[in-house]
């Protein structure tokens, strides 16, 4: 008896924008669905009060929308970092460990110069300064996978931990008061290194520094030579190698663009956000970032609909957790729902699944 | 001399402070209880002993002023980072008219929000800047806990001494370990309290401090317990936020005295008692002058004549005998002013007495004692004093 299953997976060839799009939509809706539906069971509030709480957490008044903008940001220029290091299939699991150092580089400049030099001069050695940083620390898995083939994977990860430590160590000199294992806004009366406040808004300069690197990262892998390679890299090694590309050469200038990206992204975070440096400055959106460039299938447009996507469902969730006086760990518990019916949208993207028929 | 005119300055000083204060409560009016709204910001959660504490407060604050669940707003998980000036702005927004926040590194955050929104009062615990923030809607609090560190001191004391009295321990073996988070003068004053509350009673006690760099982890304070045990200490204490240390004293038999929460549900025979705060009264004290208009104190520190510090339940099955008696006669020394826990007479530097300590132009000793808390709330004393060895790694 040779019995066959009542439903049958195939891969599929391709996909219609249609479809992707409303297979997306479709998982976007179940979600929000689940989400409405584990907080019914918790809270028993109407759900249209739960989405409108969504809604309100992230873009309810000028400042909770330039808060979502400001995060948004952020996580859109971790993803464009990524971008070219997870489409060559190199996995940068470091991330954080990059915007921690990029970070760190930036606290140092600002701690010791302060006022010393002309605050353009400043931010302008903190961003080659977090770009270098970061592009260090994205060097040296990779020049450790060129030469003696390690795995990046737990070479990145690991190098995240000593980043960790090496801020950790670094507080010990910033701290404020002492034994306080606190640095503090830095720069609080001075605001050197802060950046500038541009046409009445605090974040115009993220706005510029991350649009253009998503503009830029677009051209560049799609139109650029360098972009070609970095695809062909990614398809297959051999292939490369084959037809004549220097892998090593494409590994390590593909990590040491992905890692500056990483370090500027520090930079954002400490120059135009936080003002301050402690290990949770990257706070887990290293790891974020991957799905936002995975499932943007490296298209930094479409990054940056999809980070806004993760980004509001994280400030509606934080909006719930304290609206109906839930743990703020509840937000990510629904940020966890999403993410799943999202990435699982991926294999209803990849895969057809149809029914037997006789 | 020179001393004198400090002192005539700061009085001076105060006395303008105090009028200035005087002037903008008369034109502030109150707001209707119905309509007050109370942000808080906290640091951890209902789970993390330090901000159980403090929620605590909050509830008893709502339920003395009569408020209902909606006019107050609670953020939990809030990290020493922007989250922390989006948490104030956020509330401020939302028509709070006082936020509090709870731990050490949101003050710099809240000073940006209290900046921009003059109307809106910001407090917050244990730290110092309000005073020189030159804001007058910035303002610290903190209690007197070193008074429960020294009676909880105390109810150790008793314990060694009994542990002596049965054989368990030699005279020579009277050290006490303690797990601290940083080296920090929070800490440092706690220990120092908790250690000379122990001597009062125990002459001969020494003690070491490790520290395990953080606020609150339970594996962290663990592993300093067992460290601490096994350098030979016969009793452990804390100020770090877990059930770790108490965890690994129920394990090994040794007496230990927590913080914050009663452990005894953790350590159900060796957990003697906990040196705790009731943040209840300031809360109260505080949410009460929005009410009526009056202004909030810059620092605030009050200790057990007020209510605001306290030991939890003694563990009748882990303490000496003749503890109750002697907790309730050391508390009454400490409410009527007759004993101070950082006498000079009790303890000394480098083989030396104290008889001076002057710190950012403050000076502290004066009368027979160290004043701890009287010049700011948060805690001053950082002497490192004979018999406790403080191991930095």
């Amino acid at each position: 008896m040779n019995k066959e299953p009542f439903l049958r997976m195939s891969k599929r060839e391709s996909i219609s924008i249609g479809k992707s799009v409303l297979i997306y939509a479709t998982a976007l809706l179940l979600a929000l669905v689940a989400c409405a539906g584990v907080i019914f069971l918790l809270v028993r509030m109407n759900p249209i009060d739960i989405y409108k709480a969504i809604f309100d957490g992230a873009l309810g008044s000028k400042r909770r929308i330039w808060i979502t903008i400001r995060d948004l940001l952020i996580l859109l220029c971790i993803a464009v970092g990524l971008a070219p290091a997870f489409k060559m299939r190199f996995w940068n699991i470091g991330a954080e460990g990059q915007i921690l150092v990029g970070g760190l580089v930036s606290s140092a400049l600002m701690i010791n110069l302060n006022t010393k030099v002309p605050n353009v001069v400043l931010i302008l050695l903190m961003l080659a300064g977090s770009a270098a940083g970061g592009m260090v620390w994205g060097l040296i898995p990779t020049a450790f996978k060129a030469k003696w083939k390690t795995n990046e994977t737990l070479f990145t990860l690991m190098l995240n931990y000593v980043a960790m430590q090496v801020v950790t160590f670094c507080i010990v000199f910033w701290e404020n008061p002492k034994g306080s294992n606190t640095v503090g806004i830095i720069n609080q009366q001075t605001r050197a290194g802060w950046l500038p406040e541009a046409f009445g808004n605090d974040y115009f300069w993220n706005i510029v520094i991350v649009a253009v690197l998503t503009v830029v990262m677009f051209i560049y892998l799609k139109y650029s030579k360098h972009g070609y390679e970095v695809a062909v890299v990614g398809e297959s090694e051999r292939t490369a190698r084959y037809a004549g590309i220097n892998v090593r050469k494409v590994l390590m200038r593909t990590m040491a663009i992905s890692g500056a990206i990483c370090g500027v992204a520090g930079f954002i975070i400490v120059s135009g956000s936080g003002h301050t440096i402690s290990t949770s400055t990257a706070g887990g959106r290293g790891f974020t970032a991957i799905i936002v460039a995975w499932l943007s299938r490296f298209n930094t447009f479409v990054m940056a609909l999809v980070a806004f996507g993760i980004v509001f469902m994280e400030k509606g969730a934080i909006q719930i957790a304290s609206q109906y006086g839930l743990n703020e760990n509840a937000s990510d518990v629904l940020l966890g729902i999403i993410l799943f019916f999202i990435i699982g949208a991926e294999f209803f993207i990849n895969y057809k699944v149809e029914r037997n028929h006789k | 001399m020179k001393m004198k005119m400090k002192k005539v300055l700061a009085l001076t000083a105060a006395a303008v402070m105090t009028a200035s204060l005087a002037v903008c409560t008369a034109s502030a009016e109150g707001v209707a209880k119905e309509d007050v709204k109370v942000g808080v910001i906290y640091i951890g959660d209902e789970n993390e002993g330090y901000t159980a504490a403090h929620m605590a407060g909050i509830d008893e604050m709502q339920a003395a002023l009569g408020l209902e669940d909606s006019q107050v707003i609670e953020k939990t998980l809030i990290g020493e980072d922007e989250g922390c000036a989006d948490a104030a702005f956020d509330l401020a927004d939302q028509g709070c008219q006082i936020v509090f926040a709870n731990s050490f590194g949101h003050e710099s955050y809240l000073m940006e929000a209290a900046a921009e929104y003059p109307d809106v009062q910001f407090c917050h615990a244990t730290g110092f800047q309000a005073a020189s923030s030159g804001l007058e809607n910035m303002h610290n609090y903190f209690t007197s806990v070193y008074e429960s560190r020294y009676v909880s001191g105390v109810v150790a004391g008793m314990k060694l001494n009994e542990m002596v009295e049965n054989g368990t321990i030699t005279e020579d073996q009277l050290k006490m370990g303690y797990v601290g988070a940083y080296p920090y003068a929070e800490v440092i004053s706690g220990y120092t309290a908790f250690y000379l509350g122990a001597k009062s009673v125990c002459p001969n006690v020494t003690m070491e401090v490790k520290y395990t760099n953080s606020w609150a982890s339970f594996d962290l304070e663990k592993e300093c317990a067992e460290a601490l045990i096994a350098d030979g200490c016969v009793l452990i204490s804390q100020h770090a936020d877990t059930t770790g240390a108490p965890t690994a004293c129920e394990a090994a038999g040794v007496p230990v005295v927590g913080y914050n929460i009663s452990m005894i549900e953790t350590a159900p025979t060796q957990a003697l008692t906990s040196a705790s705060i009731n943040w209840g009264p300031y809360y109260t004290y505080a949410v009460q002058s929005i009410i009526d208009g009056t202004a909030i104190d810059t620092d605030w520190c009050k200790g057990y004549a007020d209510g605001a510090d306290k030991i939890t339940e003694l563990n009748e099955a882990a303490v000496a005998e003749g503890t109750a008696e002697k907790v309730a006669e050391v508390e009454a020394g400490i409410m009527d002013g007759s004993i101070k826990v950082f006498d000079t007479s009790t303890f000394t530097v480098g083989g030396e007495t104290v008889d001076t300590y002057e710190k950012n132009g403050i000076e502290y000793v004066s009368d027979g004692y160290f004043h701890e808390s009287e010049f700011g709330s948060a805690p001053a004393f950082d002497l490192a004093i004979d018999g406790i060895t403080s191991v930095i790694e």
